[in-house]
């Protein structure tokens, strides 16, 4: 484990000693004190903790660097269908941390963090756009990739490459209309 | 022109006179008007991935659009005449494509330029119009991907051949899908075929 995002997690622990973060390397390296650190957050809790992370002196995690979505359908061992990812920045501390949030079909919702860093504003847009995931307290939440009208989220696992028909169902100009 | 004055005096020649006039009027509407339109084509660039490229391409000096007099590229449908698709076009994209060719004064014509634009290439994917042929009339296919800046200027000797015949006429006149592709001529195809 990283050295630097040590206190991170004993903050956290103490902070929330009923929550159960599971803090584990992101991917495995050779040198360990290369590996950034994974965390587990319950939904329910995201806002809590996500507001304990950025204003505790311990943490300061000033950036949310980005903010992403992983489908877990049919992958080995996996318990949740989706989980929401944030990769978070300390420009301060200098040190990272990657938190997961783990939801489920068939009403999957996770609470809107644009109230602690503005900037999920437009990948929370996007994540719901592509992922169906609905963000509780998100100021504008429409679709932002897609055009308006597209019924379905596309880069879920079960959604056909060529689509549902979306690509054919549209107007047509002729020679007689223009 | 009572029955009896028809009867004395001959029609044939009025008629003949008309014939001629209407045959010297078509001659020059084809080989003057057309003549000047076929070689002043004002292309819009509606480039939207690489074939975008090979057309800059085909505007620059190498290949010098500027030889088949439609170097006068214009970024507003309204100054155009000669619409050209240059790249895959995804379906939140084809009402502005439909609205730019709603836009441009008739005559006007369409290049599809590139597999993307003609069937969708490579991206055969929900949110990419499978040719843009399904939503906008188009008059010629240009093959290739991308393709070189000479098939882009066969595609653009075509347009001008189908000037060449009906240059004068809108394209509502002229009828929907006139399906010409580069390399075959645009004598046999023209007018003949009325696909959907």
């Amino acid at each position: 484990m990283s050295v630097a995002v040590q206190p991170v997690i004993e903050a956290l622990t103490t902070r929330f000693p009923d929550i159960d973060f599971a803090p584990g390397p992101l991917l495995s390296r050779k040198k360990k004190e290369d590996e950034q650190i994974c965390v587990r957050v319950p939904p329910d809790r995201l806002p809590a903790v996500m507001e304990f992370l950025r204003e505790d002196d311990r943490c300061s995690f000033e950036q949310l660097c980005d903010l992403a979505c992983v489908d877990y359908l049919n992958f080995p061992k996996a318990r949740d269908r989706f989980a929401v990812v944030y990769a978070l920045l300390s420009i301060t501390k200098g040190h990272r941390l990657w938190v997961k949030c783990f939801v489920n079909d068939p009403n999957p919702e996770v609470p809107s963090v644009t109230g602690i860093w503005w900037g999920a504003d437009w990948p929370e847009r996007e994540v719901y756009d592509l992922f169906g995931i609905k963000f509780t307290g998100h100021p504008d939440l429409r679709r932002i990739l897609t055009w308006d009208g597209f019924e379905a989220h596309p880069l879920r696992k079960d959604y056909p490459l060529q689509g549902r028909g979306e690509r054919e169902n549209f107007e047509t100009v002729t020679r007689d209309s223009a | 022109m009572s029955a009896a004055s028809s009867q004395t005096t001959p029609v044939v020649g009025e008629g003949f006179i008309a014939t001629q006039l209407s045959y010297v009027v078509d001659l020059i509407r084809k080989h003057g008007v057309n003549w000047a339109r076929k070689n002043s084509l004002w292309p819009l660039p509606f480039a939207t991935a690489c074939c975008g490229i090979e057309l800059m391409a085909t505007g620059a000096s190498r290949y010098d659009i500027a030889r088949f007099g439609a170097e006068a590229m214009r970024f507003t449908p309204r100054q155009c005449d000669l619409f050209i698709c240059a790249g895959r076009v995804a379906i939140k994209m084809m009402p502005v494509l439909q609205r730019l060719y709603l836009q441009m004064a008739e005559p006007k014509w369409v290049i599809s330029m590139g597999a993307c634009a003609s069937s969708g290439g490579v991206f055969d994917t929900y949110s990419v119009v499978q040719g843009i042929d399904q939503f906008v009339p188009v008059d010629v296919y240009v093959p290739g991907c991308p393709p070189r800046p000479e098939t882009l200027l066969e595609g653009l000797m075509a347009i001008q051949r189908i000037v060449t015949n009906d240059g004068v006429k809108s394209s509502k006149e002229r009828g929907r899908g006139l399906r010409i592709t580069v390399g075959q001529s645009a004598q046999t195809h023209h007018g003949k075929e009325d696909i959907g």
